[in-house]
């Protein structure tokens, strides 16, 4: 059987679809994440201050795919058996909310903290202040560097192929196996991962330099 | 639960863990050492190079950052023997890891250098110096202090990325992890203690390195 590209390409771009469903599905989940840390790090700084470095350590100092095979082996001893797309889906979404917090913890730091002051002073509570004060105004400039760690957690899906789950990376590995022509599907599928990660370094550029004459 | 945890069969295998933690470490110096060298070209490149050179970089950073690493060394090791070029595992990884830290490490070194002040270059030429040594003696070393940080952490990563490499079966850390876990039936048990040893590495490493830039760049403004 021999394979054209017009039977290869459609079915890596499919493929594609997976990787965007569980870049989607880490970075919602990521974000939650480290929303909660990020909370919990401002409400409750005696312990959360300590906390959330050490979380935020174990995951940026350790490989993604051994965190990946921790979770796939690690949650059948408890009794929770899971699939590859699940044990994927958890791992990133561990991943991701440590990066998004340590990344969210700079913006935050960057508001003067005579905000925390003035809102505390109109007798706002810490929800109130985070919800109104705080975090409007850490949101514009959280923008371009999270949407620059999207390129990387999307690059990061990629790893969700050595467990099994059936995305761009392992339709490539399948397709070049089948075809014998490992040099033109891989290539296919470093231009459809560029494909998807250029425009979105594109705009983390350009946020960043709206912001540098915005402010 | 019903479940014991028995951490004995990874002891009776120290020996291949120790040798892959030696091999992840060897990979990570040999992309250290040749990206740096490559980084700083690169970046000089990015800066004064000719239209087509400077056109060529950047196509280059732009295409590896934007692409993952897996990816990368799967070209590198299936694609490239179909050229006619042929590498074993071990040439693979090293050759994919220092691509990619290249990529990274360029955009860090060139913002360090945009960071030094004109002045320090006028001053060399003033002093009588050749462009090549002002660049070397004045620019690099005030550059490099600049963005030694960012430098060390992008190592850090490449080293902790590499563990993708046990994937072309390169008997790295990772490589050994699996061995094991397949011999023992202990999954859990082995991709908890390599991970607890990929940490320790990357913290030895970046105290080391932190360690190391403090005497570098001593006096220097960082």
């Amino acid at each position: 059987m021999t394979l054209s590209l017009a039977d290869i390409i459609p079915f890596l771009l499919l493929a594609a679809r997976w990787t965007l469903l569980l870049s989607a599905i880490a970075f919602i989940g990521g974000a939650s994440g480290a929303l909660l840390l990020l909370l919990w790090r401002y409400g409750a700084p005696r312990t959360g201050r300590r906390a959330t470095a050490i979380y935020i350590q174990l995951l940026q100092g350790t490989p993604l795919l051994l965190q990946l095979f921790l979770v796939f082996f690690g949650l059948p001893l408890l009794g929770v058996e899971v699939s590859p797309l699940a044990a994927a889906s958890i791992a990133l979404t561990l991943y991701a909310s440590a990066f998004l917090a340590e990344i969210w913890r700079g913006c935050v730091d960057a508001i003067p903290l005579g905000q925390w002051d003035a809102s505390a002073s109109l007798g706002m509570n810490f929800v109130t202040q985070m919800r109104y004060i705080i975090l409007p105004q850490s949101l514009k400039i959280a923008i371009p560097p999270t949407v620059g760690f999207l390129v990387q957690l999307l690059k990061s899906t990629a790893l969700a192929s050595i467990v099994g789950f059936n995305e761009l990376t392992r339709s490539g590995q399948i397709v070049a196996n089948a075809t014998f022509k490992p040099f033109l599907i891989y290539a296919l599928v470093a231009l459809i991962y560029f494909a998807m990660c250029y425009p979105l370094t594109l705009g983390s550029r350009a946020l960043e330099r709206r912001m540098r004459i915005t402010r | 639960m019903g479940y014991d945890f028995d951490f004995t069969a990874i002891a009776a295998n120290s020996g291949l863990l120790l040798h892959g933690a030696g091999l992840t470490l060897g990979l990570t110096a040999i992309a250290a050492t040749l990206g740096m060298a490559l980084s700083i070209g690169g970046a000089a490149t990015v800066l004064w190079g000719s239209p087509w050179a400077q056109r060529l970089v950047r196509l280059y950073v732009e295409a590896i950052r934007n692409t993952p690493f897996i990816v990368q060394l799967f070209f590198i090791f299936f694609g490239l023997p179909s050229l006619g070029v042929k590498l074993s595992a071990f040439e693979a990884a090293a050759v994919a890891m220092t691509i990619n830290l290249t990529a990274y490490g360029i955009e860090i070194t060139r913002a360090g250098i945009e960071a030094v002040p004109p002045g320090q270059r006028e001053a060399g030429y003033a002093v009588g110096l050749t462009p090549l040594s002002t660049f070397l003696y004045i620019i690099l070393p005030q550059a490099i202090a600049v963005v030694y940080p960012s430098l060390v952490s992008q190592i850090i990563i490449t080293m902790l990325e590499s563990a993708v490499v046990s994937q072309v079966a390169v008997t790295d850390l990772t490589h050994a992890a699996d061995l094991i876990q397949s011999r023992t039936y202990r999954a859990f048990e082995t991709y908890f203690v390599v991970t607890l040893i990929y940490l320790g590495m990357a913290l030895t490493l970046r105290a080391l390195f932190n360690r190391a830039g403090r005497r570098l760049f001593a006096g220097k403004p960082a």
